[in-house]
């Protein structure tokens, strides 16, 4: 993402040929240069994918080893939430990957409209997690509604998951890793907005062409592998429980 | 090859709804008991939704063959990940009883 911090003065005349050459003079072609660009960007996330990956593997491993106190945790959270955030998130996506559509044919205000939309979906999801941890939180500060508290550790209450005994215990390494996975992916949303607002600006300020909008196009392929990894969270956090 | 391959704003909408519409799929299945496929299920619609989203809204499907190995790569080291750590796993006597 060198080409990023490489132009750092904008435009004052949006759209006119004085816009800096966004091509940098180690590349021979745009192509070339929007070719390694986005080749750097799928390897980062490749290794994206081994880094949530651990905890995909620890998952497996926990949940074979002690499926019922996995159900009985997945149970306890509501699938509704998770529905409606998942329609949330592969939304924000639509909007991402219309927002690059509008860079590559030329859209300005398409692409800031298109970003900016992403940005409130996110928010949305975002704020839904909020009130989920809240729930789960609230009470080991015996502050809140009736159920128990779930974060793992002196304070969790498992009555309210109806287990007993070992199972109780094990439930705490299901909430463990419930937080985990979710706040490492919650993490990569919130890192992933401030930058959507830079891509939105330069956008605004007609840094992007048809022949130039690599940027947007990063920032796409960032936001839809976030996606990703939520559609696979969904089932495994949210459903292994309702039968 | 082309340097942009401009996918119509159509295929993103017919995405969008194909995903929405498995995201219902997996809701509902999850409701209903396939025994031992249960897993199975959930794990191949999630797989399809996420192929939809690479091939489609990250455009691997229009990108150079090397993207396609990146991908292909960070999928088999994380199977090599998962592989190694089940072998050592499940064939060991594990989770350990406390000795008292």
């Amino acid at each position: 993402m060198a080409e990023l911090g490489a132009q750092a003065h904008g435009t004052h005349h949006p759209g006119s040929a004085g816009a800096r050459n966004p091509l940098q003079h180690h590349f021979t072609s745009l192509e070339q240069q929007r070719e390694a660009s986005s080749l750097g960007m799928w390897v980062f996330i490749a290794q994206e994918v081994l880094f949530f990956g651990g905890l995909f593997a620890a998952y497996t491993v926990y949940r074979s080893t002690y499926p019922e106190a996995f159900a009985a945790g997945s149970h306890h959270l509501s699938w509704k939430v998770g529905f409606f955030n998942t329609l949330v998130l592969i939304a924000s996506s639509l909007t991402m990957a219309m927002g690059v559509y509008s860079a590559a044919i030329g859209k300005k205000q398409r692409v800031v409209a298109f970003i900016l939309a992403t940005i409130l979906l996110g928010s949305v999801f975002l704020g839904v997690k909020y009130f989920e941890y809240g729930e789960k939180i609230r009470p080991c500060f015996g502050d809140g509604p009736h159920t128990g508290c779930l974060v793992p550790g002196a304070r969790f209450d498992a009555s309210a998951l109806h287990l007993e005994g070992p199972a109780a215990g094990h439930a705490q390494i299901f909430f463990s890793l419930y937080f985990a996975m979710t706040g490492l992916h919650a993490l990569h949303m919130i890192i992933g907005v401030p930058i959507l607002l830079l891509i939105a600006y330069w956008a605004w300020r007609g840094r992007y062409s048809p022949e130039y909008h690599t940027p947007v196009e990063l920032v796409g392929l960032y936001w839809h592998f976030v996606d990703i990894v939520w559609i696979f969270l969904f089932p495994l956090l949210y459903l292994i429980g309702s039968h | 090859m082309s340097t942009h391959h401009v996918v119509s704003w159509k295929v993103y909408v017919a995405v969008f709804l194909a995903l929405a519409a498995l995201t219902v799929i997996t809701v509902q299945v999850a409701g209903h008991d396939f025994g031992p496929l249960n897993l199975v299920v959930a794990l191949g619609v999630a797989i399809t939704k996420a192929t939809l989203v690479v091939l489609y809204f990250m455009h691997a499907r229009y990108s150079p063959r090397l993207t396609g190995i990146v991908i292909a790569s960070s999928l088999a080291f994380f199977a090599i990940l998962l592989f190694l750590l089940l072998t050592d796993y499940l064939s060991r006597p594990w989770p350990l009883v406390a000795a008292g």
